[in-house]
């Protein structure tokens, strides 16, 4: 008990092939348990859905592609839901068995300095838009789409490391 | 219900174990473009090639149905552009979709701001969806949607590439992060 309890309050980082075997474990059994792999724009889809219901209801129930998720008034109503809300459970466990909550604007050093909020809000439209036109993400696409061994999770996970590499070029590091 | 618990617990598996990774940080999550920490190629990789080979196995003894596997369909320049897109973000965000949650639950106000942009993103794309529907079909590949049927090679041949594929990784990666800062810990 002792020992579980010390490997749960860990602070260092599990090491990358550990930490590799149990998130193929969870990948596998996802797979046997529901025929598809894990996600997480599916969600952030349905979210946007979901506000646009309430804050714009007349343009979200006439837009091509929300419209049909509205049509029945519960967009969130969907698997990919609990799963996110899982993520976010299972991390905050984690981090606070880990004593790795600290309220903070991060990334500063390698992100922009002090320009870190434009940066992760631009980093986060882009990667919002690219999921829409891929319909998946580096979870639902390339981790997923990977593990059936499809050459849409392939062609994903390749221009997604070669622009990546490409594009943090751009960024220079805070001294 | 029996669809909630499944979507809570694999979700929480799922978050805990990017937790531990250390994927709620943006300076390790970008370590990876910046080539001084090689943990996210080593963990997917990983993860990767352990999952195709257990459903491969499973397949085998008859406990899982490929036909019943979702497969995403072969439309290879709308998952290129994707990718670029989704890559570019997290080079310059510093996250990607579902680590930005994982960082948002361990405190990280830039990854609130990022999972902000994600919706204004999810909406920019719906706001313009029927002047740019054909990108989401963009390139197919009628032929086949998996490695196998493509390439007319056997899983296993594809599984055993992977496995090797993977050890370069581990080799290649952990040269380079000692030729480097190396790998980010939790205390910075």
């Amino acid at each position: 008990m002792s020992n579980a309890k010390k490997i749960l309050s860990q602070k260092q980082y599990l090491n990358p092939l550990l930490a590799g075997l149990l998130l193929g474990l969870v990948l596998l059994m996802t797979f046997v348990i529901t025929g598809h792999g894990l996600g997480a724009t599916g969600f952030t889809t349905r979210l946007a859905a979901w506000i646009g219901m309430y804050v714009a209801p007349a343009a979200t129930n006439a837009n091509d592609y929300l419209g049909g998720m509205v049509e029945e008034g519960k967009p969130l109503n969907a698997w990919i839901t609990w799963q996110v809300l899982g993520v976010a459970i299972g991390a905050l466990l984690s981090a606070f068995l880990a004593k790795r909550i600290h309220i903070q604007l991060d990334g500063k050093k390698f992100l922009g300095g002090s320009m870190r909020p434009m940066t992760a809000l631009f980093g986060g439209i882009l990667a919002g838009f690219g999921a829409r036109v891929a319909a998946g993400c580096t979870s639902g696409l390339g981790l997923s789409g990977a593990a059936v061994l499809s050459l849409a999770g392939f062609t994903f996970l390749g221009t997604f490391f070669a622009v990546g590499l490409l594009a943090s070029r751009f960024l220079k590091e805070e001294k | 219900m029996t669809e909630i618990l499944s979507g809570l617990l694999l979700g929480a598996g799922f978050g805990f174990v990017l937790e531990r990774a250390g994927f709620g940080n943006p300076n390790k999550l970008t370590g990876q473009f910046r080539l001084t920490d090689w943990s996210v190629f080593k963990v997917m990789f990983t993860a990767i090639v352990f999952a195709a080979v257990g459903l491969m196995v499973l397949e085998q003894f008859g406990f899982v149905d490929a036909g019943n596997l979702f497969v995403p369909p072969a439309f290879l320049g709308a998952a290129a552009l994707g990718g670029a897109l989704v890559g570019a973000g997290f080079a310059i965000g510093g996250y990607c979709p579902g680590t930005s949650v994982v960082g948002l639950m361990s405190g990280r106000i830039d990854a609130a701001i990022f999972l902000l942009g994600l919706l204004l993103g999810t909406v920019l794309f719906s706001s313009i969806y029927p002047s740019i529907e054909f990108l989401t079909t963009l390139g197919e590949y009628a032929k086949a949607d998996a490695l196998p049927d493509a390439f007319n090679i056997s899983s296993l041949s594809i599984d055993i590439g992977m496995v090797i594929a993977a050890v370069g990784v581990f080799v290649l990666g952990s040269w380079m992060e000692s030729k480097s800062k190396g790998p980010v810990s939790s205390q910075v």
